[in-house]
């Protein structure tokens, strides 16, 4: 099969014309069921994260709720505030700043009895690595503290 | 003094790149040669050579009179990272990006004495430009040189993650590839103004793009490794968007560095050339927009000012929306190239093409997701591994096979006969892929599929060499089957450390017995520890597996300035893979949480990265080589 030089100059932007709309569509397609919402405990509590999906989960650990199960290395304990908390399964060594009454993203799934089981546990690092998400909720609620005064 | 020294150096190379700039495009200049904006060029960039070694100079003596310095080092830190912790924060490593794209300018002018004069200086003409405005952007908004007054009593130290041999390298290794990559753009912009894109052009832009792809591909490599080891998370990609980061310009300049063979060898795909040479560096500075303007998260990212991200905005805006202009203005008059059937060596490397744009794609729409989405919305996402690994993937193995037959047709037409010797490979292949499913039933698809291709590759990467009197074979046909073998063996790792990979969790006492895969971990004991500026808690962990027992030794680190904890993983590397420890907290009952992998195969993935590497290196080498010869011959 020969293409006339004009001809291949075309089939070539068609090539290359179709190989972006693939990338676009094969993407959208993708992000459609495999991006993990981030979500608060109101949010949660609300019902608007899916049963099962993959999500993030963030907020404050509550005080006096991480309790460590009998095996070491599953720890149970709730994030959110006084209107909604979410109680949270990981099994893992969580990261070194994962403390009571510090902020946390959590990745992973909701179950059916309205637990959330964990995948990762992200905490906030000192305050020059902080998860963004975590760095908005910690200055509402200095602004809430404030408007408290 | 020395910062008002770096400081002044600085000032001085922004007016001359601005003066490069005016003297590249005025008219005076058009019938005066090269040789004034040449010289500038090289002066300028050693100018910001010069600002770069005193910003080194100012953190080796940890002067707290400079506020960058105060704010990232500490006098009790090791004298390694004193020394790399200059660009172990913003404004440093900015500086030590506009070094490279002011030294790589200066090299253009030096070494580029055979190319058309013309397209030379408004290739540097389009260099002196991105220097102006990155310079705009380190003085205005990024002065490594602030003075603090008073000077600080003492630093606020380095992030302990960063402080690691890792920080030697890896930053200026990624970035002399994404910086590198500025010459191809320049130099594609200063032929699409010449109207000269022809197979010199492309033989001028190969060494710069081969020479960015082998730091890209190194840099991405060690960047991975550091990842694996210092984390303690036992992964070795995360699709991290900073991560993306540098792969969207290794995605784009593997696709060019093919193209610009194509266009080196037989004068075709001429705008397409072009184009990808502009798209690759464009990628750099998507890439350093996102991960320098603050608007991710990670250890890359430090600290946040949102001013520089709208600058950084700006500043892509501008070079990308222009570069594209005039391609749109120029390339319809660029003449079409020889033509070539539809199973030749051009049609592969056209189809390698197509399929790394897709995946470039792919992987630059699921990075930018989630913050366009953000910023329409205010909806809150992440896109990780399920999405790349299921979208990118598969593509990924299909561009594999391609990577078999491409190398085995002639340039032009090719009646497909050499295709036959892909029946072993291809065999082979399937062996694999039918073990991996009667053995790993239920195991992940795209690693099983993995292999397979992998075993092909692996097989067929070699087929080049069949037939030929290998001590007559030229250098880069070596250098290419290396870098194709390269990706098998990476392909390898992937896949098998996915699939075979064993992971215990347990809290255990000092004493007890841990088994992991082959090896049995005795658990001997945890003590404390202390280095220059940190104290650990440290477990002894013997192992044995068949052959020698091997002592690992986990901890965990307590830094003091800023005070940080980090888990420092124990690896212990035999042939067949890598034992990989991790101590955890302490679980009640004199109990410790102890997280142990063992992982078949995974040191193939860094190795196939480095034969990758080093087969850019055997090309460059050979190229370099055969044109020494050609100059002397003369």
């Amino acid at each position: 099969m020969t293409v006339k030089p004009k001809h291949q100059r075309l089939v070539l932007i068609l090539a290359a014309t179709a190989a972006v709309a693939a990338a676009v569509l094969l993407a959208m397609w993708g992000l459609r069921d495999r991006a993990a919402y981030f979500y608060t405990p109101p949010e949660i509590a609300s019902g608007k994260a899916s049963v099962g999906q993959p999500v993030r989960l963030g907020g404050m650990v509550e005080q006096g709720s991480i309790q460590r199960l009998p095996d070491g290395v599953t720890i149970r304990f709730t994030v959110g505030d006084s209107n909604a908390h979410v109680p949270v399964v990981y099994r893992g060594i969580v990261p070194d700043l994962f403390r009571e009454g510090s902020g946390v993203v959590a990745e992973g799934r909701l179950t059916r009895d309205g637990a959330f089981v964990a995948d990762t546990i992200l905490a906030k690092h000192d305050e020059r690595y902080m998860p963004p998400e975590l760095g908005n909720q910690a200055a509402e609620h200095k602004a809430a503290k404030t408007v408290e005064r | 003094m020395i910062a008002e020294a770096g400081l002044a150096a600085l000032w001085l190379a922004a007016s001359l790149a601005l003066l490069q700039l005016i003297l590249a495009f005025a008219p005076a200049s058009a019938g005066g040669g090269s040789a004034p904006v040449r010289s500038i060029a090289m002066v300028q960039g050693a100018l910001t050579l010069f600002a770069m070694a005193m910003l080194m100079w100012v953190f080796a003596r940890t002067d707290l009179s400079v506020l960058l310095v105060a704010e990232n080092s500490h006098t009790a830190k090791p004298w390694l990272y004193k020394f790399a912790g200059a660009w172990g924060n913003h404004e440093g490593s900015m500086l030590l990006w506009v070094t490279i794209l002011g030294v790589a300018g200066s090299a253009l002018a030096m070494f580029s004495r055979r190319m058309d004069e013309r397209t030379l200086t408004a290739a540097l003409g389009a260099q002196g430009a991105l220097a102006l405005g990155f310079f705009a952007f380190l003085l205005f908004s990024s002065n490594p040189f602030t003075r603090l007054n008073p000077p600080a009593l003492e630093g606020r130290g380095l992030n302990p993650l960063l402080q690691d041999p890792g920080l030697v390298f890896h930053p200026p290794t990624l970035y002399l590839g994404y910086v590198g990559l500025s010459v191809a753009f320049s130099l594609a912009v200063g032929a699409l103004v010449t109207g000269r894109v022809d197979s010199a052009l492309a033989k001028a832009i190969r060494p710069w793009v081969l020479g960015a792809w082998i730091f890209l591909t190194l840099g991405i490599t060690a960047g991975s490794y550091w990842a694996y080891y210092e984390l303690g998370w036992g992964g070795w990609w995360f699709w991290d968007p900073v991560e993306n980061a540098s792969l969207m310009p290794w995605l784009a300049a593997t696709a060019l560095l093919h193209s610009v063979n194509v266009l080196a060898a037989r004068d075709s795909l001429r705008a397409w050339t072009v184009m990808l040479a502009m798209v690759a560096f464009s990628m750099s500075m998507v890439g350093t927009f996102l991960v320098r303007s603050g608007i991710l998260t990670s250890v890359h990212a430090f600290a946040v000012d949102p001013r520089r991200g709208t600058f950084l905005l700006a500043l892509l805006a501008l070079y990308v929306g222009a570069a594209f202009v005039l391609f749109a203005l120029r390339s319809g008059k660029l003449a079409e190239g020889p033509r070539f059937e539809l199973v030749s060596r051009e049609a592969a490397l056209v189809g390698n093409n197509l399929l790394l744009t897709v995946i470039l794609g792919i992987v630059f729409l699921g990075t930018l997701y989630p913050l366009f989405v953000e910023a329409l919305t205010g909806t809150k996402l992440s896109v990780g591994a399920p999405y790349f690994d299921r979208v990118a993937g598969p593509l990924a193995l299909i561009l594999a096979v391609l990577v078999c037959v491409g190398p085995l047709l002639n340039w032009r037409r090719d009646s497909g006969e050499r295709l036959k010797r892909l029946a072993v490979p291809a065999l082979a292949g399937v062996t694999v892929l039918v073990i991996a499913f009667i053995v790993l039933p239920g195991a992940g698809l795209l690693s099983r599929v993995g292999l397979g291709v992998a075993a092909m590759l692996g097989i067929a990467a070699f087929l080049p060499l069949f037939g030929r009197r290998l001590r007559r074979t030229p250098l880069t046909t070596w250098a290419m089957v290396v870098a194709h073998f390269g990706v098998a063996v990476a392909i390898v790792g992937m896949a098998a450390s996915t699939l075979l990979t064993k992971e215990v969790l347990i809290a255990a006492r000092p004493g007890e017995q841990v088994s992991v895969g082959p090896w049995l971990i005795e658990f001997r004991s945890v003590t404390p520890t202390a280095g220059a500026n940190w104290t650990a808690l440290e477990a002894e962990l013997r192992a044995s597996s068949g052959g020698g027992v091997s002592v690992l030794k986990p901890q965990q680190r307590f830094y003091t300035s800023p005070p940080t904890e980090t888990t420092e993983a124990a690896i212990e590397t035999v042939p067949g893979g890598q034992l990989y420890t991790v101590l955890g907290k302490p679980a009640g009952d004199g109990r410790w949480q102890l997280r142990l992998w063992w992982k078949p195969l995974v040191t193939l993935i860094w190795l196939g990265g480095a034969l990758i590497g080093l087969g850019g290196a055997l090309a460059l080498g050979g190229r370099t080589w055969r044109g020494f010869r050609k100059a002397r011959q003369r």
